[in-house]
């Protein structure tokens, strides 16, 4: 290490550094790369309906993402997204149906169980000493279970104001409103607050956080609860797509947004994560689904693609953190 | 010397990217002779070791072995050469035993199965070859620095090493534990045994080493028998003159306003019974063996960790136990042993680093204070001097005494008056160093009180006003800073220890 003062390369002005770029912006450029290839191959590709298709798929891929990138940047995993993302929608619809609660009610009442989940997740990490992989496997298990006790395995409708979320303001699909107000949100949250910052050190180095007065645990308590909010949100974006809450909604969920995250280029090490790059992420593998099944592709071989995809930008990430530290 | 090198370095350069990291420089390694590298932090020291190890190729000059020109593309190829480095980073696996660790790759097998009384056989006859008594069956990780660092010797020196790099191994060893060390090399230097050693103790060279070559923002500067007077090597080595090593101004009116006051603080098993005050304007060394409890109490003092009974107080306020928050309030900085581990965030830029203390409290409605950070950072860095690009570069990628300035600054910007220091100038270099005893003399000339520990005794020596010593976790004496010699300190530190050996 002692000899990195003199080798940290200084910023050239004078001509454009292309892999520092490509190694710093992957994902946007194979994103950029893979729509020009999709307009080029598809006629199917480039229209209005299409891209707001799009828009409403990435919805839920994202907003999920957004609450992983909180976990993932704090040095966590969360395993339990999916599963919460129904439990919460499930919940909802239950406190509206068989509670008989008002639909304004059913719908925070469904924010408050991913919230709490995300609670219970955080508290087992933190105070409890599970690794977050082993918490919030248990919380998938759990969360999943309760869906299907509560629906006894059936669909349950929602309310209006949950269906709402699903529907359209204007002409404007009102997922991709939430999603955008999702987007900023988090984005606020990790770069302009204390707690945002602070995910950044415990997820970085925990120990060194804590040295510095930072309070750790109610730090990553916190930081699975906004990813239980965000959950539910998105299982109720979801649901309200559907006007009902699926017993086997977002399964599988939570591997798409943590590749959706990895994809952006966070690390699983913790310390580094942007929404930004999250969102990218998700768009690379919705446009990437997306255009496979308008080229015929069968959704076994997607899933071999996807897979590719993850590891490429993985391999992207090695690269990178190879280039910073030589 | 005229027997042929076992290694030289001829005319090698390296650049990374546009950068130039060494100029076409020459370094031989002799059978039977020490050859000190000698660079402040940055100089290119690892770089060039890291050619001779296998890491990095040169792009420009030769490696010769044996006076034949080879190429090392691999550490194993280095290893087939009879080259083992001991590096700066443990290399440890520290949930193996120490057994495993020492034969790690090279472990015995009977019938393809792993030999154990074997493996335990070959790594306690590693361990008795550097004068290591350790159960070969403990966890590394179970084992304090001093010794893991032991264990990697131990490690590097059962591959029957020709040349042996050292980089910096005495950096957490206590003066005992570098005498073993120093003893072992006496031993493999009368053995034929090159070694290229590097270290930021000056006072080390002239104990160990034969002939030092000084390099300096990757060029070399000279060859000069270690027999050089230490000015003469600081010279050298920063192209200036530093006056003094240990440039400590004390007060010349005794304080009287005590700061930190603790009292009969215990912690089963850790340390014992302490008491003793701080007063406005001090300095207060603390001195003892790795092991002795220095560490734990000025964690326990920091809040970091809790404590059984006992009271802290600053300036009049007791302290709760294990609350870190409240100790930072109270004017508390904490500059923990273990710089990269405990102090920074490695991968978050020099003005995240500098702003972790302040974050919260600097905040308006939860929202951090970005603007007031960047300024508060952009002047501490100047102040402090802080050698870097942009504020808002990863701080890894600073120089170790730089990244410590940069723990140092995070109380600067806290407004801290009484930092508890960790070995504060571990792993950083002469110029360096007097510039953080430069920060240590204006923080108390300001009013503010420091508590240091340091395994260094020429550290503690040269910049206390008092030195407590401590021993098996108990106080064994104080001393005023005109009493206190290297041998009264020592005889302190270990008598009971030495006793029971």
């Amino acid at each position: 290490m002692s000899t990195t003062t003199t080798i940290t390369p200084t910023p050239t002005r004078r001509s454009f550094d292309y892999k520092t770029f490509l190694a710093n912006n992957g994902a946007l450029v194979g994103l950029v790369v893979l729509c020009i290839a999709l307009v080029i191959a598809t006629p199917d590709f480039l229209t209005g309906q299409n891209l707001l298709n799009i828009g409403i798929q990435v919805s839920t891929v994202a907003v999920l993402a957004f609450g992983m990138t909180f976990v993932i940047v704090a040095g966590g995993i969360d395993l339990s997204v999916g599963a919460v993302a129904a439990l919460s929608a499930m919940a909802s619809g239950w406190f509206f149906v068989s509670a008989g609660l008002p639909g304004w009610v059913a719908l925070l009442g469904g924010l408050a169980v991913g919230l709490l989940a995300g609670i219970v997740n955080g508290a087992a990490n933190a105070y409890g000493k599970l690794p977050s992989f082993i918490a919030t496997l248990a919380m998938l298990s759990v969360a999943r279970g309760l869906t299907l006790v509560i629906s006894d395995g059936r669909p349950i409708k929602t309310a209006a104001e949950v269906s709402f979320l699903g529907g359209n303001l204007g002409p404007v699909p009102m997922p991709i409103v939430v999603l955008v107000v999702a987007a900023l949100v988090a984005s606020f949250i990790l770069n302009r607050t204390v707690l945002g910052r602070s995910m950044y050190a415990v997820g970085g180095n925990a120990e060194a956080a804590r040295l510095s007065g930072l309070p750790v645990k109610r730090i990553i308590v916190t930081v699975f609860a906004l990813a239980g909010l965000f959950a539910a949100l998105a299982g109720l974006l979801l649901a309200g797509r559907l006007d009902s809450a699926q017993p086997q909604a977002a399964a599988g969920y939570e591997l798409d947004a943590i590749a959706a995250v990895v994809i952006g280029g966070a690390s699983l090490s913790g310390g580094l994560g942007k929404i930004s790059g999250t969102f990218i992420g998700a768009l690379v593998l919705v446009v990437i689904r997306n255009g496979l099944n308008l080229l015929n592709v069968s959704s076994f071989w997607q899933q071999v693609v996807i897979g590719l995809v993850i590891a490429l930008a993985v391999g992207a990430d090695v690269l990178r953190r190879k280039t910073r530290n030589s | 010397m005229n027997a042929h090198p076992l290694i030289t370095l001829q005319n090698v350069t390296k650049t990374f990217g546009p950068v130039t990291v060494i100029q076409d420089v020459t370094v031989s390694v002799y059978p039977g002779q020490v050859q000190v590298l000698l660079g402040e932090n940055g100089a290119g020291k690892s770089t060039l070791i890291k050619m001779v190890a296998g890491v990095y190729q040169p792009d420009g000059g030769q490696i010769l072995v044996d006076g034949t020109v080879t190429t090392l593309p691999t550490t194993k190829a280095a290893e087939d050469h009879g080259i083992a480095t001991i590096h700066q980073e443990l290399n440890l696996v520290a949930t193996m035993s120490v057994a495993e660790n020492v034969m790690l790759g090279r472990m015995p097998t009977k019938f393809g199965m792993v030999d154990r009384k074997e493996l335990r056989r070959q790594a306690r006859a590693a361990l008795a070859l550097i004068g290591l008594d350790v159960d070969v069956n403990l966890l590394v990780g179970d084992l304090g620095i001093a010794k893991q660092q032991l264990v990697e010797i131990a490690k590097a020196l059962s591959i029957n090493a020709r040349v042996l790099i050292l980089d910096e191994p005495t950096a957490a060893l206590t003066r005992h534990e570098t005498q073993a060390l120093f003893a072992v090399m006496a031993d493999l230097r009368s053995r034929g045994v090159g070694m290229l050693f590097i270290s930021h103790h000056l006072d080390e060279i002239a104990e160990v080493g034969d002939t030092v070559t000084v390099i300096r923002d990757g060029h070399f500067i000279a060859e000069v028998p270690a027999s050089t007077p230490e000015d003469e090597l600081v010279k050298l080595m920063v192209g200036r003159s530093i006056e003094d090593q240990f440039p400590r101004r004390a007060d010349e009116t005794p304080a009287v306003t005590e700061v930190l006051t603790v009292t009969n603080l215990t912690s089963a098993g850790q340390f014992d019974d302490i008491s003793f005050t701080v007063r406005a304007g001090e300095v207060l060394g603390i001195a003892g063996l790795v092991g002795a409890g220095r560490t734990e109490l000025i964690r326990a003092i920091a809040g970091a960790d809790k404590y059984d009974t006992g009271t802290v107080t600053v300036r009049g306020t007791k302290l709760p136990k294990g609350d870190i928050k409240a100790a930072i309030r109270a004017g508390i900085g904490h500059v923990p042993e273990d710089r990269k581990g405990q102090g920074l965030v490695l991968d978050a830029s020099v003005n995240d680093n500098l702003g972790y203390a302040t974050l919260a409290s600097s905040a308006k409605l939860g929202l951090a204070d970005f603007t007031g950070q960047r300024r508060r950072a952009e002047a501490v860095a100047k102040t402090l001097r802080i050698r870097m690009h942009t504020i808002d570069q990863p701080i890894r990628s600073l120089s170790g005494g730089n990244q410590q300035k940069a723990v140092f600054g995070r109380w600067i910007i806290a407004a801290s008056t009484v930092l508890l220091l960790d070995e504060p100038t571990r792993g950083v270099d002469v110029g360096a160093k007097v510039e953080i005893y430069e920060l240590m003399n204006s923080i108390t000339a300001a009013g503010g009180a420091i508590v240091m520990v340091s395994s260094e005794l020429p550290e503690i020596l040269g910049m206390s006003d008092r030195i407590l010593v401590m021993r098996d976790g108990r106080l064994a004496g104080e001393l005023s800073a005109a009493d206190a010699t290297q041998d009264t300190v020592m005889t302190l530190a270990a008598r009971d220890v030495a006793a029971q050996r």
